[in-house]
């Protein structure tokens, strides 16, 4: 693997801010690992990998790539041909099925809740199965509805009366259920639409940074393995490992012309998510504070525009001279006069993707600048974004 | 009416006989149509065999299984065992298949789900496929309940009570009234039966009927 370059981190996205009291469980090992059919076909061929403990690693490849069939042999729902498995040292060959699977959590597509039992009960399943005992399996579970940002009322109900991201939560929750340190997460996402899609996995992150679990993610959507991955592993037809790095390095390198088709066309665009911002210099910006008169935010256009703030400073929109020049003297700056911003560009969070989505979004073509509690930084321009990616690729700090 | 009214007592003895006789067969039934049909459900030649065979069975005429019976496994002619093991047969054939259809149909994302959380086969069949299954196996033992109702007549003609004993007098003493009961007896007597049946289904299924 590649050392990451200083400029180049994980900040883009939001990834989870990894607690360091984390103890470092959940190592899994593919040793060679080899899984044929019985009708001839070769699924995984040779797999050589290290899945970090506490990280998101996500097995990312076309449908026929080997990805689920390898998440699979780790819980041995299907077992390996040849090569092994190790989790913490301890090939998983040497366990009882049954008891390998309730230290692994577990989630699924359409996250395959059974659909007799109420939520709570859903949740307590495998801690009942361990057993726990009812009463103490049961305020595990209330607690796990809690993690997951489902409301206690919800814990009655059956699985039909949830919606798809829900039911997806309470699997998320079910997987959670004895605090198992890896979790196997089999396309968990794909079955809901995007917008929740997006939602569940913000969620996944958040969640992650208060867990730190090893979690083995599979999909057949790059943009999510991007998005969700500390490392991603790429698979390609016949189960071979075609590129196992970081995001941003699959971006910036790919390994060969199929990692490179399957990333997509505008690698390039997106691997500024993973280049921080930090060089970039600010415009200064004259905000007008909500309530201000007509006469005072006319004072205050720039080149015909000025950005409105409210009493914590935090920009909620755009005045132009247009806008103002139908407006009376003496009436005052309300929603009504404001022009939507476009995205915001945090400073101490962003990423250069973001900064130039700021500067192109803008009704002003200025991109507006926060700091990290929301508050108005500046202007950004999209030359200026351009500018400071040109300054890294001359130092070197970004790959060609 | 009056004669309905004078024979209480024996109308009385009469229905616990005949609900006796088809509840019993039933509940066997049931108990041994599970794993039949957990097998016919699991493998493919099982199931072509269960099936065939227990479509077979409920062809026999059940009279003259009835009366065969003593023969093969020697019990004494009137004994209402015969009865009970007659009804116990057909039970099964009707619930192999209904099981099996049920077990089938239970999604085979829930039970992959089952099995990778942790379940060992026999609790993960216990816990989750076969409470899955309730709702048909619930449709296959109303059909079983109300056809055992009316075949245990039948064992009338061998000298076993039950309502058709009031058939068998009535035919004899050319008397309406007694056979008309009779039929009464068993249209309510199965009615009540498919409500009770209908009720505990309702009971130990309240997912089957939640609303979003």
């Amino acid at each position: 693997m590649v050392e990451r370059s200083a400029v180049v981190s994980g900040r883009g996205y939001c990834r989870p801010h990894y607690r360091d009291d984390r103890k470092d469980l959940g190592v899994i090992e593919f040793q060679a690992v080899t899984k044929r059919f019985d009708d001839g076909t070769v699924a995984v061929d040779e797999l050589d990998l290290t899945v970090d403990p506490g990280r998101i690693t996500v097995f990312v490849g076309p449908s026929g790539c080997g990805k689920t069939t390898s998440l699979r042999m780790i819980n041995r729902m299907i077992d390996l041909t040849s090569g092994s498995i190790l989790v913490d040292g301890k090939d998983v060959r040497q366990s009882d099925p049954p008891l390998l699977r309730r230290g692994i959590g577990y989630v699924i597509q359409q996250a395959g809740l059974f659909p007799h039992r109420t939520v709570l009960d859903n949740i307590a399943t495998v801690p009942v199965l361990a057993g726990w005992g009812r009463a103490k399996a049961r305020k595990r579970a209330e607690e796990l509805l809690e993690t997951v940002g489902l409301p206690a009322a919800m814990g009655r109900r059956y699985p039909a009366q949830l919606s798809g991201g829900q039911q997806q939560r309470v699997g998320v929750a079910r997987a959670l259920a004895v605090d198992p340190p890896v979790l196997l997460m089999d396309e968990p996402f794909s079955a809901v639409d995007p917008v929740v899609r997006e939602g569940l996995q913000d969620e996944l992150l958040r969640l992650q940074g208060e867990l730190g679990k090893t979690i083995v993610f599979v999909t057949h959507d790059i943009d999510e393995a991007i998005k969700l991955g500390d490392k991603v592993a790429v698979f390609r037809t016949g189960g071979i490992l075609a590129q196992y790095d970081t995001p941003a390095e699959l971006l910036a390198r790919p390994a060969d012309d199929f990692v490179t088709n399957f990333v997509g066309r505008d690698r390039g665009y997106r691997a500024l998510g993973f280049l921080t911002a930090g060089g970039l210099s600010l415009g200064e910006l004259a905000p007008v504070k909500v309530g201000a008169t007509v006469a005072e935010a006319r004072q205050a256009l720039r080149d015909g525009w000025a950005v409105v703030v409210d009493e914590r400073n935090h920009p909620c929109g755009w005045l132009s001279a247009d806008r103002l020049s139908s407006v009376d003297e003496s009436a005052t700056v309300d929603a009504d006069l404001l022009l939507a911003g476009g995205s915001l560009y945090d400073t101490e969070h962003g990423s250069l993707r973001s900064a130039l989505d700021a500067a192109l979004s803008s009704p002003s073509a200025l991109g507006v600048a926060v700091d990290g509690q929301g508050v108005l930084a500046g202007s950004i321009t999209a030359d200026e974004v351009l500018r400071a990616l040109a300054a890294a690729r001359t130092a070197g700090e970004v790959p060609q | 009416m009056t004669w309905v009214f004078d024979h209480l007592g024996l109308l009385g003895d009469l229905t616990v006989t005949h609900v006796y006789l088809s509840v019993l067969p039933v509940v066997l039934g049931l108990i041994i149509a599970i794993p039949l049909g957990w097998a016919a459900s699991r493998w493919r030649p099982a199931r072509a065999f269960l099936l065939t065979v227990s479509g077979l069975l409920y062809t026999i005429p059940s009279l003259a299984l009835i009366v065969i019976l003593p023969a093969i496994i020697s019990t004494k002619t009137l004994d209402p065992v015969n009865v009970i093991i007659t009804l116990t047969v057909y039970t099964i054939a009707l619930l192999v298949r209904s099981i099996a259809d049920a077990l089938s149909a239970v999604p085979p994302t829930i039970v992959a789900a089952a099995t990778a959380i942790g379940y060992r086969p026999f609790k993960r069949f216990l816990g989750v496929e076969f409470p899955l299954a309730i709702p048909v196996v619930v449709a296959g033992l109303r059909v079983a309940m109300v056809s055992n109702i009316s075949l245990v007549s039948v064992g009338a003609l061998i000298g076993i009570a039950g309502y058709g004993q009031l058939f068998t007098n009535g035919f004899q003493l050319q008397f309406v009234t007694e056979i008309v009961t009779g039929i009464v007896a068993t249209l309510l007597l199965a009615l009540v039966a498919d409500l009770v049946l209908q009720l505990i289904g309702r009971l130990v299924t309240p997912w089957t009927r939640v609303g979003r």
